[in-house]
């Protein structure tokens, strides 16, 4: 009998382009709690899915209880006890607690197959009462609070013995209280003999609740230690490694004057007291978590969502935008996050999509000018380099670097003062990329103020002149780019500073 | 190397060319008229040629608007009501004293407001689909009709009310030249006009559009305006050519119009179609019907047709549309 209940060594996993895993070890001992800890695409994800059975591995061995196994599929880890609780808790909200703990496996009479509603609730209630939970297993789903729902995810990995319990990310979507909660059933599963991998990005979690840590970064691993022998600044290390050093030159453009202020916006459970200001010829950084509420301030600002307090200052005067609208024709863009659903119509040539915000441009009189649609996009398409053949293509035919650049080219032809940049580089290859960071160094050599929403550090620190960190909703550090480091975003990204603000519903 | 010049010449392929619907609709068209001049040896003239769209006409004017609607990717249910009650408060305010012209601009109003609700509606119950909303509507409109006439007919209007729907200038039904008037103006919003790219841009990503500044409840709400208007116009036509009019009018016309715009290469999923297809299409099914008196047979054979034609060409478009989807991705 080994030590460990399961040992992960040296897994390598590669996707086309990219390596997500390589040399990884890791292992987990009966009754503790382990934290994965990571950035964003540090491969934590990939590391649970191959214990899961999700992917497999293309080089490396797993052992259970010492022995050597190979986990092909999701029965496979089903089969060990293996089990996985997900941030966005994937149930059936229709169906009562009962039905969704024993989806799959429901208790039934041998002969008529028929379902035994009794004994199913009774195994249920006592379950959930292991786990020190008060409700009603007859309760609809759907009407319990995430923080119940993530109990009945586990009732469900309990209902079928499981040893392992993968929690990725349960924190995220949980307000104080509901993670104390967690906590708790935590701890009992732990002191039970349950193994538990814990995900997180909340630095909260891991001293609250972990035994142990194991660290990656860029897809390698940095170790493994005990809570008692890493202190937090040396897990930031950790996580982050070297410096980073300049990769994308920032050009020195000179700063005019102030052309959007921001005076303690607030929206009721989205974000709440936010304080900034943004300069012409200015590149702004909003970083933070995923979930941090950056685009949700952002959308306020543009006019998708409203806000209840606050003031926005744009160009001298108050605005409250209610539409888009109002907002592109004061000067104000947005490139959205979700390129393919927000930024585009895909089934649509170049041209028609670039005259979508300012269809008056390229009209007389109501009546378009093909002529006029055809020669902005060709400026535009050759000037921002989209490959691309003729302004006849579809968007749809295009590389996603080549989407975004065109959703660049239906910003200019508006006539706009600041452009806000939602995750500009997600999911667009490293040429594209520069092309974008060459395309902003332009503008705002132009003199227009932008604001880019990104996660990556790479980014927030070598193009930005100042950099505003969101945790939770809130501000939690105004940053200028010359003096700081990654550790000190980092830290205010997760840092403690709290605040009693709701995320979402 | 890469390549940095955008073309601006549309690549024609004569592919693509011959491959349009509209050339497949013109085919049975033509067809239907082959088919009906050995039907009738009389038919080949140019007098039933102009005449028997009178037959028909009156509902077409529903279907230029009913296609943006369903570019728009909504669905409007309630226009058969909108006629009946339109023409039935017509008629009711003709015979109370109202002086005829007076009272046709009623009848306009009356519809154009009928819309306007609908619109109204759908802008403000963003939750209530477009169909719940007419359904509701339909029913509505028809009630208050049967409420004001009950079942009875009215009418006895002027001697000169009947030009509209039975006159003729230069040996051209006036019905014929208001519709290609109308058809072409439509034609000319649709595929001209700022108007026109929004209602394409809604149907095809909506959100894209939010986010690109277009007001979408402004297009959707005068879309639903000019529905209920020429809603309007279909009353006075249909009203004029049979002299009176009752609660029941226009039974059955939404679905009769909505089978028109889909055969006329519509995409029921919104963003795509040409006004010239739903005109094709009137025009298909019109002559089809006239041709089936000829021979006799039931106007409910009709509907059996009509049935057949919007699956066999529902199911043609899907095919094509799924070809042509498979999006060639170049390498950057």
């Amino acid at each position: 009998m080994s030590e460990y209940i399961l040992e992960l060594r040296g897994i390598s996993k590669t996707f086309p382009g990219v390596k997500a895993l390589d040399d990884v070890n890791f292992n987990l001992k009966p009754g503790e709690i382990h934290s994965i800890m990571g950035e964003n695409g540090a491969g934590k994800s990939t590391l649970i899915k191959i214990m899961t059975g999700v992917y497999i591995a293309d080089e490396g061995q797993m052992f259970f209880n010492g022995e050597s196994v190979v986990i092909k599929n999701t029965n496979d880890s089903q089969r060990l006890g293996i089990a996985a609780i997900y941030q966005y808790v994937t149930s059936y909200p229709d169906l009562s607690v009962t039905e969704n703990i024993f989806i799959r496996h429901e208790k039934v009479h041998p002969i008529t197959k028929k379902i035994r509603w009794k004994a199913m609730h009774q195994a249920a209630s006592e379950l959930l009462r292991q786990l020190g939970a008060s409700f009603d297993p007859r309760t609809r789903m759907g009407t319990l609070s995430v923080a119940q729902q993530q109990i009945v995810e586990i009732a469900k990995a309990l209902s079928v013995n499981a040893r392992i319990i993968i929690m990725d990310e349960p924190t995220a979507a949980l307000s104080n209280r509901e993670s104390e909660e967690l906590y708790r059933v935590t701890e009992k599963l732990r002191n039970d003999g349950v193994a538990i991998i814990f995900i997180s990005h909340r630095m909260e979690d891991f001293y609250r609740l972990a035994d142990r840590v194991t660290v990656l970064r860029d897809a390698k691993y940095i170790g493994t230690w005990n809570k008692s022998d890493i202190d937090h600044d040396k897990l930031v290390m950790a996580m982050v490694g070297r410096e980073i050093t300049q990769m994308f030159p920032k050009r020195s453009v000179r700063i005019g004057k102030e052309i959007l202020r921001v005076e303690n916006l607030g929206r009721e459970g989205y974000f709440k007291d936010i304080s900034f200001n943004l300069h012409k010829g200015e590149i702004l950084a909003l970083t933070g978590l995923v979930g941090a509420g950056r685009t949700e301030l952002c959308e306020s600002l543009y006019g998708i969502a409203p806000f209840d307090e606050g003031a926005i200052w744009f160009d001298g005067k108050q605005v409250k935008f209610r539409h888009p609208r109002e907002a592109l024709d004061n000067g104000l863009g947005y490139l959205p996050e979700d390129r393919l659903g927000h930024g585009l119509v895909l089934d649509w040539e170049l041209f028609r999509n670039v005259s979508l915000p300012a269809l008056k441009e390229f009209s007389f009189r109501g009546f378009l000018s093909l002529m006029k649609e055809i020669r902005k996009t060709k400026e535009f398409g050759e000037r921002l380099e989209v490959k691309a053949t003729s302004v006849f293509d579809k968007a749809a035919t295009l590389s996603g670097g080549n989407q975004q650049k065109i959703i660049v080219a239906k910003l200019l032809t508006a006539d706009l003062k600041v452009i806000i940049l939602d995750e500009p580089t997600k999911g667009v290859d490293v040429g594209a990329k520069t092309a974008i960071f060459d395309i902003m160094g332009d503008l705002a050599e132009m003199g227009y103020g932008i604001i880019m929403i990104s996660s990556e550090m790479v980014e927030v620190l070598g193009l930005s002149d100042r950099i505003v960190v969101m945790k939770e909703g809130r501000v939690t550090a105004v940053l200028n780019t010359a003096h700081t480091s990654q550790e000190q975003i980092l830290r205010s990204a997760l840092g403690s500073a709290n605040g009693e603000v709701n995320h979402g519903k | 190397m890469a390549q940095r010049e955008l073309l601006i010449e549309r690549q024609r392929s004569m592919k693509r060319f011959i491959m349009q619907w509209e050339w497949l609709l013109l085919l049975i068209f033509m067809m239907i008229h082959v088919v009906n001049s050995f039907l009738s040896p009389y038919y080949l003239n140019f007098n039933t040629f102009i005449r028997t769209p009178m037959t028909f006409l009156d509902k077409s004017f529903l279907v230029l608007p009913m296609t943006f609607v369903i570019i728009l990717g909504n669905i409007d249910i309630s226009v058969g009501s909108t006629v009946a009650l339109s023409s039935v408060i017509m008629a009711t305010a003709y015979n109370a004293g109202v002086a005829m012209p007076l009272a046709m601009l009623l009848c306009l109003v009356v519809a154009t407001t009928c819309g306007l609700i609908n619109g109204v509606l759908m802008v403000k119950f963003k939750e209530l689909s477009a169909v719940i909303v007419t359904l509701s509507t339909m029913t509505i409109y028809r009630g208050v009709a049967y409420v004001i006439l009950e079942d009875r007919a009215a009418g006895n209007f002027p001697n000169w009310f009947s030009f509209l729907g039975w006159g003729s200038i230069a040996g051209i039904p006036f019905m014929l030249i208001m519709f290609v008037i109308c058809a072409v103006l439509f034609g000319i919003l649709l595929h001209k006009t700022t108007f026109g790219r929004k209602i394409f841009g809604i149907g095809n990503n909506k959100n894209a559009c939010i986010y690109s500044g277009i007001e979408t409840n402004r297009v959707l709400l005068w879309v639903s305006i000019l529905t209920g208007l020429m809603a309007g116009f279909t009353a006075l036509f249909l009203t004029s050519r049979m002299g009176s009019t009752r609660p029941n009018v226009a039974q059955g016309y939404e679905l009769e119009v909505i089978a028109m715009v889909v055969l006329g290469g519509v995409s029921t999923a919104g963003g795509k179609g040409k006004i010239i297809g739903p005109v094709l299409a009137i025009f298909i099914i019109g002559f089809l019907s006239y041709g089936l008196g000829l021979v006799n047979i039931s106007a409910q054979v009709l509907l059996i047709i009509i049935g057949m034609l919007l699956i066999i060409s529902t199911m043609i478009l899907n095919i094509r549309f799924k070809r042509m989807k498979k999006p060639r991705v170049l390498q950057s």
